[in-house]
């Protein structure tokens, strides 16, 4: 089997309007399904990956061969437990796992697109995964669940379709990126566009990789995913196999190592550009915009129970701005839950094995199902 | 359930909106869900007790009454309940305000510190008292400010804050705790 024979592909023939302006259609949308849809078709959840997930949340990715990103979330038995539910994830167009992304072929030109891709936001991405409901012939989702940029698909999916999920799961996120954010991302961008491989973007067509700009970018933000404490407790300034200092530039720091390795593992799985066109995503995020401001409006048409989610020490993404959400919501009198778990771990929280936000998962996914 | 919160199921109205600040574990949220009105949700500072309360299934709010009540609009409840922790907040005046800005009426609990237990423990034996309502030493007492029944009636007539409430003596003397509506 080959590699791509391992990805599930919807080839979306509608036309979809993007954000930029243009149209595009007979588009692939990668995805991957877990657990079975039931008779009435109500056990269904669309789960949204972040920056550098896909769609293979579960088991393992047989791309990469590592483990699925939300592993300890998803699967039999667990929190979004996939003998109960029909759990549906899709890789985001922009993405480097089989969807629409710059790393296609332009039919145009023969070539990868590569920066020539059109710029897509989270409405683009959104409206694009709205297909598998209709190709799966779901009604209405039971839930949508995300995390950080995932987090932001779903406020966006009930947004633009306010009677389509019973329930919406945001967690860790916003929903209007921060100047903070975008600074970040910006990093990570210019990293890349700073190695001489980029080559303004058409570097698969001059068989180059900007490898060391994308580990950079990575490592940049790998730190931004952890918290100060969850950092000094597991490295603090422990050396990385040797005695004392080496007085050079060497990995002195385990922290120093660790990163290094967290960028070149990246490199081998992620495209430069995939990596510019979905942090751009990110930094057009604002569902206030087209509401004058006022994040209440975007929600007004919603009949969609919400449960949202922070963590303590995630300063990324933190729970003042995930509380900005509980509070549109209650001006309008919505149905909204909010929970913050305490935890060291940082935004990565989510994705690791943090047992009060797996159990807050559950027990709210369980008991909204038995009301459906 | 403590009986309280059977007094306190007894005075909403069926399939009314209903907020419980200080929810704690959602016992009586829980109650008033399967027996009186599915429209609930409630607010709580305790984070363990929020997840007891999601464990119910109950809509809940991990926040503070005291800076977290703000963001509900005005009448946005028939009732909004508030069990025994008034006398536990920072500024009690603020929150009852809150209270009656975003419920039609409040349904507010108090531990009565008039109760002739109380009278007598601290005639008796000069010390703060201690009962069953008021479990707590003076020095981890989460109470910061602490009245009776008769204090809070003539709190809500001052402020023109309709208050059901008959018998006044008898209850501010034999009521070890004190359940009033509360309109505007």
């Amino acid at each position: 089997m080959s590699e791509k024979d391992k990805i599930k592909t919807l080839l979306v023939k509608k036309p979809l309007k993007l954000d930029c302006g243009q149209t595009i259609s007979d588009f692939p949308l990668a995805y991957e399904t877990y657990g079975k849809l039931n008779d009435k078709k109500d056990n269904a959840i669309l789960v949204f990956h972040a920056l550098t997930g896909d769609q293979f949340a579960s088991g393992t990715n047989p791309i990469t061969k590592k483990d699925g990103w939300w592993n300890y979330a998803l699967g039999p038995g667990k929190a979004i437990d996939t003998d109960k539910y029909f759990v549906i994830a899709a890789n985001v167009i922009g993405g480097c796992m089989g969807s629409f992304g710059p790393s296609d072929i332009n039919p145009k030109t023969k070539k990868p697109y590569g920066t020539n891709f059109p710029v897509i936001t989270i409405n683009d991405m959104v409206n694009a995964q709205y297909n598998l409901l209709e190709y799966f012939k779901i009604e209405k989702l039971f839930s949508v669940i995300g995390g950080s940029m995932g987090g932001m698909q779903v406020l966006q999916f009930v947004s633009n379709f306010p009677n389509k999920a019973h329930t919406a799961v945001p967690i860790a996120c916003t929903a209007s990126h921060s100047a903070q954010n975008i600074a970040l991302n910006e990093l990570g961008r210019q990293s890349i566009m700073a190695d001489n491989n980029w080559q303004d973007g058409f570097y698969e067509e001059q068989n180059k990789q900007p490898d060391k700009g994308l580990a950079v970018a990575r490592m940049a933000a790998h730190i931004t995913y952890l918290s100060k404490a969850g950092l000094q407790e597991k490295f603090g300034r422990k050396l990385q196999e040797r005695d004392d200092l080496k007085f050079s530039f060497d990995a002195d720091f385990q922290i120093e190592s660790y990163l290094r390795y967290q960028g070149s593992v990246f490199v081998d799985r992620f495209d430069a550009n995939s990596y510019l066109y979905i942090t751009r995503a990110m930094d057009y995020f604002d569902l206030t915009k087209k509401f004058g401001g006022n994040l209440s409006k975007a929600f007004e048409k919603s009949d969609t129970r919400f449960f949202i989610i922070s963590f303590t020490s995630d300063w990324l993404y933190p729970t003042s701005e995930n509380r900005e959400i509980v509070i549109a919501l209650n001006a309008i009198g919505k149905d909204v839950g909010f929970v913050e778990i305490t935890s060291d771990k940082g935004h990565d929280s989510f994705l690791l094995n943090v047992p009060d936000f797996l159990n807050t998962v559950r027990n709210f996914l369980n008991k909204s199902y038995e009301k459906i | 359930m403590k009986k309280e919160f059977y007094n306190i199921a007894n005075l909403v109205t069926k399939n009314s909106k209903i907020l419980d600040v200080g929810c704690g574990n959602g016992e009586l949220m829980k109650y008033i869900t399967e027996n009186i009105s599915k429209d609930i949700r409630g607010i709580e500072l305790s984070k363990s007790n929020v997840q007891k309360c999601v464990e119910k299934g109950l809509t809940v709010i991990e926040g503070d009454a005291e800076k977290d009540l703000r963001q509900f609009p005005d009448n946005s409840f028939d009732f909004v309940i508030l069990s025994q922790t008034l006398q536990a907040f920072l500024d009690p005046e603020n929150v009852l305000n809150e209270l009656l800005r975003i419920g039609k009426k409040a349904i507010v609990s108090i531990p009565n510190f008039g109760h002739w237990k109380v009278r007598l423990h601290l005639l008796l034996k000069g010390t703060m008292p201690v009962t069953e309502n008021l479990p707590n030493e003076w020095y981890n007492t989460p109470n910061l400010h602490m009245c009776t029944i008769k204090d809070f009636e003539n709190y809500c007539k001052q402020r023109n804050i309709k208050i059901n409430l008959k018998n006044l003596k008898f209850q501010n003397l034999f009521s070890e705790l004190g359940i009033f509506i509360l309109e505007k």
